[in-house]
């Protein structure tokens, strides 16, 4: 079996495990959403963290971005989103289930791509800045939108909205964003495994090792980072606005805009398993959602604590990340070897026979 | 022959150091022109103007009959004026063949050609070119892992994937055994005779730019001293006092 | 907020200087904070995201001495002494192994060690607002439309008496210019003999020991809460990035500055906005200093 229908047969199945999950293990459907949803986070943070070497610590913003976008669209098609707000909720609005539908796609549609545009606003801001200047900045434009819309009444303020009601059964509503968050993750890692199949891969990654040398080279390098960020934003988009909906209810600092929980899980899970990899942020968010799950309510109140620690260990001591560490061992299985010497001619030639 | 770069009149100062002052020079079409001076003369300066890498002072640079001085780093490059670096630059986490790549020229690249794969065509430059230098073998190495030497000839073997139409080289013999250089010298003068690529060096081994070069500047101070062939600048007395340290 | 506005300008004008002197007074311990962070940056090349946490630690170790009936001002030799120690431990256990490595992975370990001390902070003294009591007097005048409390006085003028000592002991002491000479060549200064180690040791160090002082001030003069913490290092980083490290007048003028402009938008906003009010400030001299390379072909890096 070739290494290439090894990977397919592997992600066979893991598309088969997460569409049997929700019915083997309906009381974990929540937990098991949750993973997908990490794993995209780690796949679009390692877009530019691990493959171009910008370390955004503000990434969580496309997230907020997205909930809050959805959420102004699935409401303000049919009510007047400020009236709908003031009321905290305590009014229930009917959503009949065409009109909910309709506002959840179009709104999930809408946080896509107006996410995506904030990172082209914020790119020809804060593309100039490198390393922990980029990093310092983004964090800080992601704090800032917590703090603006904590003190913005039209969308709630510091006292969040209370999401459109799903128009049927509990169990329905579980299976429907569970299937949601599934397919954004299923979705964002095909197009990553198709996008960096292309120039944009090696384009991204010369930036990363040298982007003076990029420049001198004369690759579009602004183009690329501009891209690359919308691209990360646009499924962060999605991906906010259906855990927005998810969740039921949402505002500013511990749901949309979280830069000290989800932000830097983020960062923390494409470390663990390998920055700059496919697989790597897969497997990192895997491990870390599984073991946070299993041990964070036995940890009373120190889980906090454990994950600032869990931090620290993990950049000190294993910064490579598990597949970082695999190559280390194993060059040879990712292909890094010195070559029999045949000429360039013999391989043109059997490339041009194949 | 047509002059494809012409320096006029440029002056750059750093605070109150004057790197260069009022220099006027002109790189020929298809050959090789030097560029020598003593340590801190402002080769370095002169070459990070040409390229774009800081706004200058006063003057003009043209290339082919445009003015770039107010181009920014990516555009000049693009146009086909390339520069290697004193320290070599490569891309240190990728193997050979990705950096070859990846140095593919961008000239007409728009914002689709961003998504497009490699052609097997460019695979076979790639490969053809990285056996020119003598690198073939190590392709898949990753190329931080590669000696010094190496690198510097990957780093050339990059700029001709890049098919610029004139090649910077700053120091190209740097930190190369001498045993090499031959070869080195070699292949600069093949890449302008075959590839047809104009060469502006910046050399500190007399031997080398004296063997290599047909027409040699000489700055010192930040001011243009002599220029001329080979033999007239060796024998200059300008350039001989500048080198002992009369000045 | 324009009714705040048009009583600064038409109906109380001294108020004005309240808010001026008010913002003196608390900028000068943002300063200090932020000289600690150049120093670390300078010499270290460490950008430490758990600068804010250090001053929270201080003010907690000033609360905790008013709790036991101490009067909190003797925290400040505490706060110097037990936070030289905790920077010193932190030095050893993690930043001597992140200062070669790249730029991202002594931020983030920072950014780790600021969660472990924040939640840390949470659980032993809870999440609530904390004040250490001085119990001095308040001064008044202008028929009461300005007052200024002693401790304010108290802690400026201990503000300014530590950095000078800072200062003359980077100037004078021994150690003092091996640390200087490890900030401009670190290899040089290694084969000179300096034990370059023991000096990156000292200054994180340093810089906790100032961060602990300058916790005990605020703790004194405002208000302190374990996740404030960030809000204070994004001030020291608008502070440094605003003025440039090795920039002392800088540091101190924009450490002014930055308390004034604070008081001033809490007044006209709504103190609500005021870790907004940072944040913002944080961007916008980001994107000044990209302006001011950008026009020499250069990046903020």
């Amino acid at each position: 079996m070739t290494a290439k229908n090894k990977q397919l047969l592997l992600c066979a199945l893991i598309l088969l495990a997460g569409i049997v999950a929700p019915f083997l293990f309906p009381n974990y459907t929540f937990q098991i959403a949750v993973l997908w949803v990490m794993i995209l986070f780690a796949l679009t943070w390692d877009i530019m963290g691990g493959q171009m070497g910008y370390n955004s610590l503000g990434n969580i913003f496309f997230f907020g971005a997205g909930m809050y976008i959805c959420a102004v669209i699935q409401i303000g098609l049919f009510y007047n989103v400020g009236d709908y707000t003031s009321a905290y909720g305590a009014v229930k609005v009917d959503f009949t289930p065409g009109q909910y539908y309709l506002g959840l796609v179009l709104g999930i549609l809408a946080s896509a791509v107006v996410s995506a545009l904030f990172a082209v606003i914020f790119g020809w801001i804060v593309f100039g800045l490198r390393g922990p200047y980029f990093a310092i900045g983004t964090l800080g434009v992601a704090i800032a939108a917590g703090e603006l819309v904590g003190a913005w009444d039209w969308l709630g303020g510091g006292s969040g909205i209370s999401m459109p009601t799903y128009p049927g059964e509990p169990d329905d509503r579980a299976l429907l964003f569970y299937f949601l968050c599934f397919g954004s993750a299923v979705a964002t890692f095909a197009f990553l495994r198709v996008l960096y199949a292309t120039r944009f891969k090696l384009a991204i990654n010369a930036i990363r090792d040298d982007e003076a040398k990029a420049e001198a080279m004369g690759i579009h390098t602004l183009r690329f980072k501009i891209v690359a960020w919308s691209i990360a934003a646009f499924f962060l988009g999605i991906s906010g606005a259906i855990y927005g909906n998810m969740s039921g209810f949402i505002e500013p600092l511990e749901v949309a805009f979280p830069t000290v929980t989800f932000g830097i899980f983020m960062v923390l899970m494409a470390l663990l398993g390998g920055k700059g990899t496919l697989w790597g942020p897969v497997l990192g968010a895997t491990l870390f959602h599984v073991i946070k799950e299993v041990t964070w309510t036995h940890l009373l109140g120190w889980q906090w604590v454990a994950l600032g620690l869990l931090i620290i260990i993990n950049v000190v001591y294993f910064q490579q990340g598990l597949l970082g560490w695999a190559q280390e061992k194993w060059p040879e299985a990712f292909g890094i070897r010195v070559d029999e010497p045949e000429s360039a001619d013999d391989n043109a030639a059997r490339r041009a026979a194949e | 022959m047509s002059d494809l770069i012409e320096v006029t009149g440029v002056s750059k100062a750093f605070g109150g150091v004057q790197a260069n002052r009022d220099v006027s020079l002109k790189v020929e079409a298809g050959k090789i022109t030097g560029l020598i001076g003593p340590n801190g003369s402002g080769k370095t300066t002169l070459f990070n103007s040409i390229v774009g890498y800081h706004p200058i002072d006063n003057g003009s640079i043209r290339f082919e009959g445009q003015e770039i001085s107010r181009l920014r780093v990516p555009q000049i490059a693009r146009l086909g004026l390339l520069r290697t670096f004193q320290q070599t630059r490569i891309y240190s986490k990728m193997d050979c063949v990705q950096n070859m790549l990846i140095s593919l020229p961008h000239r007409q690249a728009g914002w689709g050609s961003m998504f497009t794969p490699f052609e097997p065509e460019l695979m076979d430059k790639a490969e053809h070119l990285l056996e020119f230098v003598g690198l073939y073998a190590k392709r898949r190495l990753i190329s931080g892992d590669l000696s010094f030497g190496q690198q510097k000839l990957l780093e050339f073997a990059m700029a001709l994937m890049n098919e610029p139409k004139v090649l910077l080289l700053d120091e190209p013999t740097a930190g190369i055994n001498p045993t090499l250089i031959n070869g080195l010298i070699d292949r600069l003068k093949r890449a302008n005779e075959e590839f047809g690529i104009t060469l502006f060096v910046i050399e500190h081994n007399m031997r080398v730019i004296m063997n290599l070069a047909e027409n040699i500047y000489c700055l010192a101070h930040g001011e243009l001293l002599a220029e001329g062939h080979p033999a007239e600048i060796q024998n200059d007395q300008r350039v001989i006092d500048a080198y002992l340290g009369a000045h | 907020m324009l009714d705040n506005l048009s009583l600064l300008f038409d109906l109380a004008p001294v108020f004005n200087i309240q808010l001026l002197l008010d913002g003196l007074f608390i900028g000068a311990i943002f300063a200090l904070a932020a000289y600690g962070l150049a120093l670390v940056w300078g010499v270290m090349n460490v950008k430490n995201l758990a600068q804010g946490d250090f001053v929270i630690m201080g003010g907690y170790i000033a609360y905790s001495l008013g709790e036991w009936g101490i009067h909190p001002i003797l925290g400040l030799p505490l706060a110097i002494v037990v936070m030289f120690a905790f920077g010193w431990a932190v030095y050893v256990l993690v930043i001597r192994r992140v200062i070669d490595r790249d730029l991202f992975t002594s931020l983030l370990a920072t950014f780790g060690i600021a969660i472990v001390v924040q939640q840390s902070l949470n659980l032993i003294y809870g999440p609530e607002v904390k004040i250490a009591e001085s119990g001095f007097g308040i001064r008044s005048a202008l028929d009461n439309q300005l007052t200024v409390s002693d401790i304010k006085v108290v802690s400026f003028v201990m503000a300014a008496a530590l950095a000078i000592a800072v200062v003359v002991f980077m100037k004078r002491s021994r150690m003092g210019q091996a640390i200087r000479a490890t900030a401009q060549d670190p290899r040089a200064a290694k084969i000179m003999g300096i034990d370059t180690d023991r000096v990156y040791a000292f200054t994180f160090a340093l810089n906790a020991a100032i961060c602990g002082a300058a916790g005990v001030l605020i703790a004194m003069i405002w208000v302190i809460q374990p996740f404030y913490g960030i809000t204070h290092s994004i001030r020291s980083f608008v502070i440094v990035t605003a003025a440039g490290f090795g920039n002392l007048p800088g540091v101190i003028i924009a450490g002014l500055g930055l308390g004034v402009a604070e008081q001033y938008s809490g007044f006209v906003m709504g103190a609500e906005f005021q870790q907004a009010t940072v944040v913002g400030l944080l961007v916008a001299v980001l994107v000044w200093r990209q302006i001011q390379q950008g026009r020499l072909r250069q990046v903020v890096q």
